[in-house]
Protein backbone atom coordinates (compact mmCIF):
# COMPACT_ATOMS: atom_id res chain seq x y z
CA UNK A 1 0.00 0.00 0.00
CA UNK A 2 1.11 3.78 -0.84
CA UNK A 3 2.14 6.19 1.87
CA UNK A 4 -0.75 7.76 0.89
CA UNK A 5 -3.23 4.76 1.34
CA UNK A 6 -4.33 3.52 4.87
CA UNK A 7 -7.05 2.26 6.29
CA UNK A 8 -8.30 4.09 10.22
CA UNK A 9 -10.93 5.44 11.80
CA UNK A 10 -12.89 8.80 11.99
CA UNK A 11 -12.05 11.14 15.20
CA UNK A 12 -14.69 14.04 15.34
CA UNK A 13 -13.65 16.76 17.16
CA UNK A 14 -17.15 17.84 18.57
CA UNK A 15 -18.66 20.17 20.99
CA UNK A 16 -21.34 18.96 23.38
CA UNK A 17 -23.87 19.51 20.39
CA UNK A 18 -22.27 17.10 17.82
CA UNK A 19 -21.01 20.01 15.69
CA UNK A 20 -17.61 20.13 14.60
CA UNK A 21 -15.51 22.69 16.88
CA UNK A 22 -13.93 25.31 15.24
CA UNK A 23 -11.20 27.65 16.25
CA UNK A 24 -9.22 25.26 17.99
CA UNK A 25 -5.81 26.62 18.97
CA UNK A 26 -2.31 25.74 19.78
CA UNK A 27 -2.85 26.14 23.21
CA UNK A 28 -5.89 24.14 23.52
CA UNK A 29 -4.07 21.39 21.20
CA UNK A 30 -0.77 21.53 22.83
CA UNK A 31 -0.24 23.56 26.02
CA UNK A 32 2.43 26.33 26.47
CA UNK A 33 3.44 24.63 29.76
CA UNK A 34 4.14 21.92 27.69
CA UNK A 35 6.40 23.58 25.49
CA UNK A 36 9.77 23.07 27.06
CA UNK A 37 9.62 19.69 25.32
CA UNK A 38 11.34 18.51 22.48
CA UNK A 39 11.33 15.02 21.91
CA UNK A 40 8.24 14.12 19.35
CA UNK A 41 7.53 10.76 21.25
CA UNK A 42 6.85 12.73 24.23
CA UNK A 43 4.73 14.61 22.67
CA UNK A 44 1.56 12.52 22.19
CA UNK A 45 0.33 12.45 25.43
CA UNK A 46 -0.06 16.41 25.92
CA UNK A 47 -2.28 16.35 22.32
CA UNK A 48 -5.75 17.43 23.28
CA UNK A 49 -4.94 17.98 26.71
CA UNK A 50 -6.51 21.62 26.98
CA UNK A 51 -9.57 21.10 24.53
CA UNK A 52 -12.41 20.81 27.12
CA UNK A 53 -13.81 17.17 26.35
CA UNK A 54 -11.25 15.64 24.60
CA UNK A 55 -8.50 15.18 27.27
CA UNK A 56 -8.68 11.57 27.01
CA UNK A 57 -7.53 11.94 23.60
CA UNK A 58 -4.21 10.24 23.92
CA UNK A 59 -5.55 6.90 24.85
CA UNK A 60 -8.30 6.82 22.32
CA UNK A 61 -6.44 7.48 19.55
CA UNK A 62 -4.88 4.42 17.59
CA UNK A 63 -2.21 4.18 14.82
CA UNK A 64 -4.04 5.45 11.39
CA UNK A 65 -6.88 7.70 12.95
CA UNK A 66 -8.07 10.92 11.37
CA UNK A 67 -8.90 13.69 12.39
CA UNK A 68 -11.78 15.90 11.94
CA UNK A 69 -11.96 19.50 12.82
CA UNK A 70 -14.42 22.65 12.35
CA UNK A 71 -13.10 25.77 10.94
CA UNK A 72 -9.63 27.81 11.85
CA UNK A 73 -8.16 24.69 13.48
CA UNK A 74 -4.24 24.97 14.88
CA UNK A 75 -4.72 29.25 14.57
CA UNK A 76 -2.80 30.67 17.38
CA UNK A 77 0.79 30.33 18.15
CA UNK A 78 3.77 28.45 15.92
CA UNK A 79 4.57 26.12 17.86
CA UNK A 80 5.40 22.45 15.88
CA UNK A 81 4.34 20.24 19.17
CA UNK A 82 0.86 20.92 18.18
CA UNK A 83 1.20 19.01 14.79
CA UNK A 84 4.19 16.98 16.62
CA UNK A 85 1.88 15.77 19.12
CA UNK A 86 -0.25 13.98 16.34
CA UNK A 87 2.36 12.82 14.61
CA UNK A 88 3.74 11.10 18.02
CA UNK A 89 0.51 9.32 18.21
CA UNK A 90 0.17 7.53 14.80
CA UNK A 91 -2.46 10.21 13.16
CA UNK A 92 -2.51 9.85 9.84
CA UNK A 93 -4.15 12.43 8.54
CA UNK A 94 -6.00 16.05 9.68
CA UNK A 95 -9.04 17.51 8.06
CA UNK A 96 -10.20 20.34 8.68
CA UNK A 97 -12.81 23.05 7.48
CA UNK A 98 -9.69 25.20 7.72
CA UNK A 99 -6.31 26.06 8.91
CA UNK A 100 -4.74 28.43 10.50
CA UNK A 101 -2.22 29.58 7.84
CA UNK A 102 0.96 28.92 10.21
CA UNK A 103 -0.44 25.39 11.14
CA UNK A 104 -0.81 23.96 7.73
CA UNK A 105 2.79 25.45 7.04
CA UNK A 106 4.11 23.75 9.99
CA UNK A 107 1.40 20.52 9.03
CA UNK A 108 2.69 20.41 5.26
CA UNK A 109 6.97 20.84 6.13
CA UNK A 110 6.64 18.41 8.56
CA UNK A 111 4.75 15.63 6.09
CA UNK A 112 2.22 15.45 7.61
CA UNK A 113 -1.13 15.21 5.63
CA UNK A 114 -3.60 17.61 5.79
CA UNK A 115 -6.29 18.07 3.91
CA UNK A 116 -9.21 21.59 3.70
CA UNK A 117 -12.78 20.19 3.37
CA UNK A 118 -15.07 22.74 4.06
CA UNK A 119 -17.88 20.39 3.47
CA UNK A 120 -16.61 18.14 7.04
CA UNK A 121 -19.08 20.41 8.95
CA UNK A 122 -21.98 19.33 6.82
CA UNK A 123 -21.29 15.88 6.73
CA UNK A 124 -20.54 15.48 10.36
CA UNK A 125 -23.93 17.34 10.82
CA UNK A 126 -26.26 15.22 8.58
CA UNK A 127 -24.74 12.03 10.28
CA UNK A 128 -22.67 10.58 7.35
CA UNK A 129 -19.44 10.32 9.27
CA UNK A 130 -19.60 9.10 12.58
CA UNK A 131 -17.11 9.65 15.31
CA UNK A 132 -14.87 6.07 15.06
CA UNK A 133 -16.51 5.50 11.77
CA UNK A 134 -14.04 2.53 10.28
CA UNK A 135 -12.70 4.03 7.02
CA UNK A 136 -10.24 3.53 4.53
CA UNK A 137 -8.02 6.97 2.69
CA UNK A 138 -6.63 7.08 -0.40
CA UNK A 139 -5.12 10.47 -0.66
CA UNK A 140 -3.64 9.96 -4.21
CA UNK A 141 -7.36 10.22 -5.73
CA UNK A 142 -8.85 12.30 -2.97
CA UNK A 143 -11.22 9.24 -1.51
CA UNK A 144 -12.43 8.69 1.72
CA UNK A 145 -14.11 5.27 1.85
CA UNK A 146 -16.55 3.73 4.80
CA UNK A 147 -15.62 0.13 5.42
CA UNK A 148 -19.21 -0.03 7.37
CA UNK A 149 -21.02 1.03 3.86
CA UNK A 150 -18.59 1.15 1.10
CA UNK A 151 -19.86 4.90 0.58
CA UNK A 152 -17.67 6.57 -0.93
CA UNK A 153 -16.82 10.66 0.03
CA UNK A 154 -14.55 12.57 -2.33
CA UNK A 155 -12.08 14.98 -0.40
CA UNK A 156 -9.46 17.69 -2.24
CA UNK A 157 -6.20 16.23 -2.83
CA UNK A 158 -3.32 17.10 -1.93
CA UNK A 159 -1.12 20.09 -3.28
CA UNK A 160 2.19 19.61 -5.06
CA UNK A 161 4.59 20.77 -2.40
CA UNK A 162 2.69 18.76 0.04
CA UNK A 163 3.52 15.35 -2.03
CA UNK A 164 7.02 17.16 -2.67
CA UNK A 165 7.24 17.34 0.27
CA UNK A 166 5.93 14.01 2.22
CA UNK A 167 7.90 12.28 -0.30
CA UNK A 168 11.04 13.59 1.54
CA UNK A 169 9.71 13.34 4.15
CA UNK A 170 10.08 16.62 5.78
CA UNK A 171 11.37 19.95 4.31
CA UNK A 172 14.43 19.59 6.20
CA UNK A 173 15.54 16.70 3.35
CA UNK A 174 14.78 19.19 0.36
CA UNK B 1 -0.40 43.50 -16.42
CA UNK B 2 -2.46 44.88 -13.29
CA UNK B 3 -0.41 46.41 -10.29
CA UNK B 4 0.49 44.45 -7.42
CA UNK B 5 -0.46 44.76 -3.77
CA UNK B 6 2.10 45.65 -0.99
CA UNK B 7 2.76 41.52 0.18
CA UNK B 8 3.28 40.66 -4.22
CA UNK B 9 5.46 43.82 -4.19
CA UNK B 10 7.80 42.23 -1.13
CA UNK B 11 7.72 38.85 -2.97
CA UNK B 12 8.41 39.84 -6.07
CA UNK B 13 11.89 41.53 -4.52
CA UNK B 14 12.22 38.08 -3.36
CA UNK B 15 12.27 35.41 -5.85
CA UNK B 16 13.46 35.29 -9.66
CA UNK B 17 9.87 33.80 -9.89
CA UNK B 18 6.46 35.11 -11.60
CA UNK B 19 4.63 36.26 -7.89
CA UNK B 20 0.73 35.69 -7.96
CA UNK B 21 -1.59 35.12 -5.64
CA UNK B 22 -2.24 31.70 -4.72
CA UNK B 23 0.72 30.61 -6.22
CA UNK B 24 3.78 28.41 -4.71
CA UNK B 25 7.07 30.29 -5.04
CA UNK B 26 10.51 30.03 -3.18
CA UNK B 27 11.37 33.31 -1.29
CA UNK B 28 14.80 34.68 -0.07
CA UNK B 29 14.69 35.63 3.40
CA UNK B 30 16.62 38.74 4.94
CA UNK B 31 16.23 37.23 8.45
CA UNK B 32 15.80 34.22 10.11
CA UNK B 33 14.78 33.83 14.19
CA UNK B 34 14.28 31.52 16.94
CA UNK B 35 13.19 32.39 20.44
CA UNK B 36 13.41 30.50 23.50
CA UNK B 37 10.37 28.27 22.81
CA UNK B 38 11.06 26.73 19.58
CA UNK B 39 14.69 27.48 19.95
CA UNK B 40 16.02 24.41 20.82
CA UNK B 41 13.70 22.34 18.88
CA UNK B 42 15.10 24.41 15.71
CA UNK B 43 18.87 23.82 17.07
CA UNK B 44 17.69 19.74 17.28
CA UNK B 45 16.07 20.05 13.56
CA UNK B 46 19.52 21.58 12.86
CA UNK B 47 22.24 19.37 14.50
CA UNK B 48 19.75 16.05 12.93
CA UNK B 49 19.95 17.48 9.02
CA UNK B 50 22.77 19.56 8.79
CA UNK B 51 25.23 18.43 11.44
CA UNK B 52 27.55 20.88 12.04
CA UNK B 53 27.31 22.90 9.03
CA UNK B 54 27.40 26.49 9.41
CA UNK B 55 24.38 28.60 8.85
CA UNK B 56 23.36 30.49 6.24
CA UNK B 57 24.27 33.65 7.09
CA UNK B 58 25.75 34.73 10.63
CA UNK B 59 24.72 38.18 10.41
CA UNK B 60 21.18 37.02 9.24
CA UNK B 61 20.49 34.18 11.79
CA UNK B 62 19.71 34.95 15.26
CA UNK B 63 18.00 33.71 18.31
CA UNK B 64 15.50 36.54 20.95
CA UNK B 65 14.90 35.18 24.58
CA UNK B 66 11.69 36.60 25.49
CA UNK B 67 9.15 33.94 27.25
CA UNK B 68 10.65 32.65 30.05
CA UNK B 69 13.24 35.58 30.66
CA UNK B 70 14.94 34.93 33.12
CA UNK B 71 13.88 31.17 32.47
CA UNK B 72 11.97 29.75 35.63
CA UNK B 73 12.78 25.91 35.00
CA UNK B 74 15.97 24.04 35.02
CA UNK B 75 13.97 22.79 31.60
CA UNK B 76 13.74 26.38 30.40
CA UNK B 77 17.41 27.00 31.31
CA UNK B 78 18.64 24.32 29.72
CA UNK B 79 16.78 25.32 26.85
CA UNK B 80 18.27 28.28 26.23
CA UNK B 81 21.46 26.79 27.14
CA UNK B 82 21.29 24.70 24.45
CA UNK B 83 20.33 27.46 21.34
CA UNK B 84 23.41 29.89 23.14
CA UNK B 85 25.67 26.81 22.97
CA UNK B 86 24.72 26.46 19.07
CA UNK B 87 25.21 30.62 18.59
CA UNK B 88 28.49 29.51 20.01
CA UNK B 89 29.16 27.24 17.88
CA UNK B 90 27.77 29.01 14.88
CA UNK B 91 28.99 32.41 15.84
CA UNK B 92 25.62 33.80 15.39
CA UNK B 93 24.15 36.74 17.63
CA UNK B 94 21.63 36.24 20.86
CA UNK B 95 19.59 38.76 22.20
CA UNK B 96 19.57 37.22 25.37
CA UNK B 97 16.78 36.87 28.71
CA UNK B 98 17.38 40.55 28.99
CA UNK B 99 16.46 42.35 25.97
CA UNK B 100 12.97 41.99 25.55
CA UNK B 101 10.46 40.90 23.20
CA UNK B 102 11.98 39.90 19.69
CA UNK B 103 10.10 41.53 17.40
CA UNK B 104 10.15 45.44 18.97
CA UNK B 105 13.85 44.53 19.40
CA UNK B 106 14.42 43.64 15.72
CA UNK B 107 12.31 46.94 14.84
CA UNK B 108 14.03 49.05 17.29
CA UNK B 109 17.60 47.43 16.24
CA UNK B 110 17.05 48.39 12.62
CA UNK B 111 17.20 44.84 11.89
CA UNK B 112 13.00 44.71 10.74
CA UNK B 113 12.95 47.21 7.31
CA UNK B 114 10.61 48.56 5.02
CA UNK B 115 10.13 45.84 2.13
CA UNK B 116 12.27 42.70 4.08
CA UNK B 117 11.17 39.42 4.88
CA UNK B 118 11.92 38.23 8.37
CA UNK B 119 10.95 35.01 9.98
CA UNK B 120 10.77 33.61 13.47
CA UNK B 121 8.64 31.11 15.79
CA UNK B 122 6.78 34.06 16.99
CA UNK B 123 3.62 33.91 15.93
CA UNK B 124 2.89 37.76 15.66
CA UNK B 125 6.20 38.32 13.74
CA UNK B 126 3.58 40.30 11.60
CA UNK B 127 3.34 42.81 14.12
CA UNK B 128 6.47 43.74 11.93
CA UNK B 129 4.01 45.20 8.85
CA UNK B 130 4.11 48.34 11.03
CA UNK B 131 7.63 49.18 9.59
CA UNK B 132 6.20 47.48 6.09
CA UNK B 133 8.29 44.98 6.51
CA UNK B 134 6.91 41.27 5.86
CA UNK B 135 6.52 39.31 9.55
CA UNK B 136 6.24 35.72 9.23
CA UNK B 137 5.58 33.01 12.25
CA UNK B 138 6.88 29.61 11.67
CA UNK B 139 7.23 26.20 13.60
CA UNK B 140 10.69 25.09 14.09
CA UNK B 141 10.81 22.88 10.62
CA UNK B 142 10.70 25.74 8.99
CA UNK B 143 13.22 28.02 10.73
CA UNK B 144 15.82 25.05 10.80
CA UNK B 145 15.59 25.08 6.96
CA UNK B 146 15.84 28.81 7.38
CA UNK B 147 19.14 28.70 9.07
CA UNK B 148 20.33 26.87 6.69
CA UNK B 149 18.89 27.10 3.50
CA UNK B 150 17.95 30.96 3.88
CA UNK B 151 14.96 30.31 1.96
CA UNK B 152 11.64 29.06 1.84
CA UNK B 153 8.73 28.31 0.10
CA UNK B 154 5.86 30.47 0.22
CA UNK B 155 1.94 30.70 -1.25
CA UNK B 156 1.85 34.10 -2.18
CA UNK B 157 -1.58 35.04 -0.20
CA UNK B 158 -4.58 36.35 -1.66
CA UNK B 159 -4.84 40.19 -0.56
CA UNK B 160 -8.00 41.87 1.66
CA UNK B 161 -8.05 45.43 1.03
CA UNK B 162 -9.84 47.15 4.23
CA UNK B 163 -11.63 50.02 3.89
CA UNK B 164 -12.19 51.70 7.17
CA UNK B 165 -14.88 54.34 6.94
CA UNK B 166 -16.28 56.50 9.51
CA UNK B 167 -15.39 58.77 12.03
CA UNK B 168 -15.48 57.40 16.10
CA UNK B 169 -17.39 59.82 18.11
CA UNK B 170 -15.49 59.74 21.01
CA UNK B 171 -11.14 59.26 21.17
CA UNK B 172 -10.21 56.27 21.01
CA UNK B 173 -6.74 54.12 20.88
CA UNK B 174 -5.23 51.21 18.74
CA UNK B 175 -6.14 48.46 20.85
CA UNK B 176 -10.28 49.81 20.78
CA UNK B 177 -9.57 49.89 16.63
CA UNK B 178 -8.49 46.60 16.80
CA UNK B 179 -10.94 45.00 18.51
CA UNK B 180 -13.52 46.37 16.84
CA UNK B 181 -12.17 45.25 13.01
CA UNK B 182 -11.36 42.05 14.93
CA UNK B 183 -14.97 41.38 16.19
CA UNK B 184 -16.01 42.56 12.74
CA UNK B 185 -14.00 40.39 10.49
CA UNK B 186 -13.65 37.24 12.69
CA UNK B 187 -11.60 34.58 12.01
CA UNK B 188 -12.64 33.89 8.83
CA UNK B 189 -12.94 37.09 6.60
CA UNK B 190 -9.08 37.21 6.07
CA UNK B 191 -8.15 33.87 7.21
CA UNK B 192 -4.81 32.94 5.49
CA UNK B 193 -4.74 36.28 3.82
CA UNK B 194 -2.80 39.36 3.81
CA UNK B 195 -4.43 42.67 4.89
CA UNK B 196 -4.17 46.25 3.38
CA UNK B 197 -5.61 48.93 5.73
CA UNK B 198 -7.03 52.26 4.09
CA UNK B 199 -9.24 55.20 5.87
CA UNK B 200 -8.42 58.17 7.76
CA UNK B 201 -9.06 56.58 10.97
CA UNK B 202 -6.29 53.67 10.53
CA UNK B 203 -3.82 55.76 8.47
CA UNK B 204 -3.83 58.50 11.48
CA UNK B 205 -2.52 55.80 14.04
CA UNK B 206 0.91 56.70 15.04
CA UNK B 207 3.47 53.77 15.30
CA UNK B 208 2.69 51.87 18.31
CA UNK B 209 -1.27 52.13 17.51
CA UNK B 210 0.07 50.79 14.29
CA UNK B 211 1.90 47.73 16.01
CA UNK B 212 -1.46 47.14 18.17
CA UNK B 213 -3.61 46.94 15.16
CA UNK B 214 -1.59 44.65 13.20
CA UNK B 215 -0.50 42.03 16.12
CA UNK B 216 -3.97 41.27 15.90
CA UNK B 217 -3.73 40.63 12.51
CA UNK B 218 -3.06 36.89 13.81
CA UNK B 219 -6.14 36.58 15.93
CA UNK B 220 -7.94 37.60 12.44
CA UNK B 221 -6.32 34.84 11.07
CA UNK B 222 -4.83 36.51 8.64
CA UNK B 223 -1.12 36.32 8.12
CA UNK B 224 0.39 40.32 7.75
CA UNK B 225 -0.88 43.33 7.46
CA UNK B 226 -0.09 46.80 6.59
CA UNK B 227 -1.17 50.39 6.55
CA UNK B 228 0.14 53.29 3.99
CA UNK B 229 2.56 55.22 5.95
CA UNK B 230 1.31 58.56 6.94
CA UNK B 231 3.79 61.88 7.05
CA UNK B 232 5.20 60.72 10.56
CA UNK B 233 5.43 57.00 10.26
CA UNK B 234 9.12 57.20 8.67
CA UNK B 235 9.92 59.67 11.22
CA UNK B 236 8.79 57.35 14.08
CA UNK B 237 10.48 54.47 12.63
CA UNK B 238 13.89 56.49 12.28
CA UNK B 239 13.31 57.46 15.98
CA UNK B 240 12.41 53.92 17.09
CA UNK B 241 15.71 52.59 15.29
CA UNK B 242 17.94 55.92 15.37
CA UNK B 243 19.22 54.90 12.16
CA UNK B 244 19.69 58.09 9.81
CA UNK B 245 17.96 56.54 7.35
CA UNK B 246 15.64 53.32 5.95
CA UNK B 247 14.68 52.31 2.83
CA UNK B 248 11.23 53.28 1.26
CA UNK B 249 8.01 52.05 2.41
CA UNK B 250 6.56 49.29 -0.50
CA UNK B 251 2.89 50.93 -1.54
CA UNK B 252 0.59 49.35 -3.05
CA UNK B 253 -0.03 49.89 -6.94
CA UNK B 254 -2.83 52.03 -7.45
CA UNK B 255 -4.25 49.45 -10.12
CA UNK B 256 -3.47 46.69 -7.20
CA UNK B 257 -5.95 43.66 -7.74
CA UNK B 258 -7.45 42.87 -4.15
CA UNK B 259 -8.96 39.38 -3.86
CA UNK B 260 -11.96 41.44 -1.99
CA UNK B 261 -12.87 44.77 -0.83
CA UNK B 262 -13.79 45.32 2.74
CA UNK B 263 -15.74 48.50 4.43
CA UNK B 264 -15.58 48.28 8.09
CA UNK B 265 -17.67 51.14 9.66
CA UNK B 266 -15.46 52.55 12.69
CA UNK B 267 -18.20 55.16 13.70
CA UNK B 268 -20.04 53.18 16.52
CA UNK B 269 -16.53 52.88 18.13
CA UNK B 270 -15.98 53.17 21.86
CA UNK B 271 -13.46 51.10 24.85
CA UNK B 272 -13.79 47.85 23.34
CA UNK B 273 -13.08 44.73 25.25
CA UNK B 274 -12.47 41.06 24.68
CA UNK B 275 -14.65 38.80 26.62
CA UNK B 276 -13.29 34.78 27.32
CA UNK B 277 -13.02 32.06 25.36
CA UNK B 278 -11.90 33.80 22.03
CA UNK B 279 -10.31 36.98 21.03
CA UNK B 280 -13.10 37.49 18.39
CA UNK B 281 -15.63 37.98 21.08
CA UNK B 282 -15.86 41.50 21.17
CA UNK B 283 -17.86 44.14 22.94
CA UNK B 284 -18.09 47.65 24.52
CA UNK B 285 -17.22 47.86 27.49
CA UNK B 286 -20.64 49.85 27.89
CA UNK B 287 -22.20 46.71 27.22
CA UNK B 288 -20.86 44.42 29.47
CA UNK B 289 -22.43 44.80 32.85
CA UNK B 290 -20.71 44.38 36.17
CA UNK B 291 -17.41 42.57 36.15
CA UNK B 292 -15.06 42.18 38.52
CA UNK B 293 -11.22 42.51 38.03
CA UNK B 294 -8.62 40.80 40.08
CA UNK B 295 -5.41 41.02 38.05
CA UNK B 296 -4.77 43.50 35.13
CA UNK B 297 -1.72 43.13 32.46
CA UNK B 298 -0.39 45.61 31.05
CA UNK B 299 2.41 44.84 28.39
CA UNK B 300 2.68 42.44 25.24
CA UNK B 301 4.05 42.78 22.05
CA UNK B 302 0.49 44.49 21.26
CA UNK B 303 0.57 46.41 24.20
CA UNK B 304 4.08 46.76 25.42
CA UNK B 305 5.59 50.54 24.06
CA UNK B 306 6.31 53.37 26.00
CA UNK B 307 3.13 54.79 24.75
CA UNK B 308 1.01 52.31 26.21
CA UNK B 309 2.64 52.74 29.77
CA UNK B 310 2.14 55.94 29.32
CA UNK B 311 -1.39 55.72 28.90
CA UNK B 312 -1.44 53.44 31.83
CA UNK B 313 0.86 56.60 34.33
CA UNK B 314 -1.69 58.82 33.06
CA UNK B 315 -4.24 57.09 34.63
CA UNK B 316 -2.56 55.47 37.48
CA UNK B 317 -0.17 58.66 38.99
CA UNK B 318 -0.72 59.93 42.27
CA UNK B 319 -3.19 57.21 42.62
CA UNK B 320 -3.97 53.52 44.17
CA UNK B 321 -5.19 50.46 42.76
CA UNK B 322 -8.20 48.90 44.69
CA UNK B 323 -7.08 46.69 48.04
CA UNK B 324 -7.10 43.07 46.43
CA UNK B 325 -6.25 44.11 42.93
CA UNK B 326 -3.21 43.76 41.17
CA UNK B 327 -1.06 44.77 38.27
CA UNK B 328 1.72 43.85 36.60
CA UNK B 329 3.47 45.58 34.15
CA UNK B 330 5.92 44.41 31.61
CA UNK B 331 7.34 46.83 28.61
CA UNK B 332 7.83 45.31 25.90
CA UNK B 333 12.14 45.75 25.42
CA UNK B 334 15.28 47.12 27.54
CA UNK B 335 14.79 50.31 25.57
CA UNK B 336 11.26 50.72 26.92
CA UNK B 337 11.76 50.08 30.00
CA UNK B 338 14.78 52.14 30.54
CA UNK B 339 12.50 55.03 29.08
CA UNK B 340 9.46 54.61 31.27
CA UNK B 341 12.13 54.43 34.24
CA UNK B 342 14.37 57.67 33.29
CA UNK B 343 10.86 59.26 32.97
CA UNK B 344 9.34 58.16 36.46
CA UNK B 345 6.89 56.49 35.24
CA UNK B 346 7.94 53.35 36.68
CA UNK B 347 8.29 55.15 39.84
CA UNK B 348 4.69 56.41 39.46
CA UNK B 349 3.18 53.12 38.80
CA UNK B 350 5.38 51.23 41.58
CA UNK B 351 3.93 53.57 44.06
CA UNK B 352 0.18 52.88 42.99
CA UNK B 353 0.63 49.66 43.01
CA UNK B 354 1.97 47.72 40.68
CA UNK B 355 4.20 44.77 40.31
CA UNK B 356 6.80 45.95 37.28
CA UNK B 357 8.67 43.04 35.72
CA UNK B 358 11.66 43.00 33.42
CA UNK B 359 11.05 43.48 29.67
CA UNK B 360 9.51 40.19 27.79
CA UNK B 361 6.30 38.60 27.18
CA UNK B 362 4.87 38.76 30.37
CA UNK B 363 1.58 37.73 30.85
CA UNK B 364 1.17 36.04 27.60
CA UNK B 365 3.36 33.09 27.41
CA UNK B 366 2.63 31.55 30.55
CA UNK B 367 6.24 33.23 31.41
CA UNK B 368 6.82 34.72 34.84
CA UNK B 369 4.19 37.59 35.57
CA UNK B 370 1.67 35.17 36.76
CA UNK B 371 -1.53 33.41 35.93
CA UNK B 372 -5.29 33.39 36.89
CA UNK B 373 -6.40 31.07 39.45
CA UNK B 374 -10.08 29.48 39.20
CA UNK B 375 -12.53 32.26 39.05
CA UNK B 376 -10.27 35.10 38.93
CA UNK B 377 -10.60 37.25 36.39
CA UNK B 378 -7.27 39.23 34.35
CA UNK B 379 -7.72 41.71 32.80
CA UNK B 380 -5.24 42.28 29.60
CA UNK B 381 -3.29 44.06 26.99
CA UNK B 382 -2.41 41.05 25.25
CA UNK B 383 -3.79 39.58 21.93
CA UNK B 384 -5.13 36.15 23.30
CA UNK B 385 -7.81 35.05 25.78
CA UNK B 386 -8.02 31.32 25.25
CA UNK B 387 -9.52 29.04 27.64
CA UNK B 388 -5.86 28.13 30.04
CA UNK B 389 -3.78 30.23 28.20
CA UNK B 390 -3.26 32.82 31.23
CA UNK B 391 -3.92 30.45 34.37
CA UNK B 392 -7.88 28.88 34.81
CA UNK B 393 -9.09 32.01 35.32
CA UNK B 394 -11.08 34.45 33.03
CA UNK B 395 -9.16 36.31 30.24
CA UNK B 396 -10.59 39.48 29.16
CA UNK B 397 -8.42 41.98 26.08
CA UNK B 398 -8.47 45.59 26.59
CA UNK B 399 -6.01 48.61 25.86
CA UNK B 400 -3.87 49.94 28.65
CA UNK B 401 -6.22 52.55 29.26
CA UNK B 402 -8.73 50.23 30.00
CA UNK B 403 -7.01 48.23 32.65
CA UNK B 404 -5.41 51.28 34.62
CA UNK B 405 -8.97 52.45 35.24
CA UNK B 406 -10.38 49.51 36.11
CA UNK B 407 -7.60 48.61 38.53
CA UNK B 408 -8.22 51.56 40.48
CA UNK B 409 -11.54 50.17 41.11
CA UNK B 410 -11.85 46.32 40.59
CA UNK B 411 -14.40 46.43 38.35
CA UNK B 412 -13.87 46.76 34.35
CA UNK B 413 -14.63 50.62 33.44
CA UNK B 414 -13.30 52.54 30.65
CA UNK B 415 -13.18 55.35 32.52
CA UNK B 416 -13.34 57.30 35.68
CA UNK B 417 -15.13 55.68 37.91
Amino acid sequence: MSLHQFTGRLILLTSAQARLIPDIDTDQIFHNQHLHITEVDQMGRHALGNLEGWTHFPELVQDGDVVVAGANFGSGSSRQHAVDCFRALGVRLIIAESFGAIYKRNAINSGMSIIEFPQAGELVKTGKWEHLNPIHVDLDIGLVKMMDTDETFSIPQLSKVQRDIMAKGSLLNI
Amino acid sequence: MSGKTVIEKIFARHTREEVAPGKIVWIDLDVISARDFAGPNVVKNYRNHYKDTPVVDRDRVFFTFDLTVPPKTIQYANNQQICREFAHEQGIRVFDVDRGIGTHTMMEEGIALPGTIVVGTDSHMNILGAVNCFGQGMGDVDIAFGFRKGRTWFEVPRTKLIRVMGKPRVPINGKDLALWILGELKTDRVLGCAVEFVGETVEKLDLPGRITLLSMITEMGGIVGFIPFNNQTMEQILAMNGMGECPAEVRADPDATYDEEIVVDVSGIEAMVAAPPVPHNVCKVSELGDVKVDFGFIGSCTNGRLEDIEAAWKILKGRKIAPGTRLAVVPSTQRVYKAAMDRGMLNDLFDAGAIISNPGCGGCAQGHIGMTGRNEVMLSTGNRNFPGKQGDGFNYLTSPEVVAWSVLTGRLNAKEG
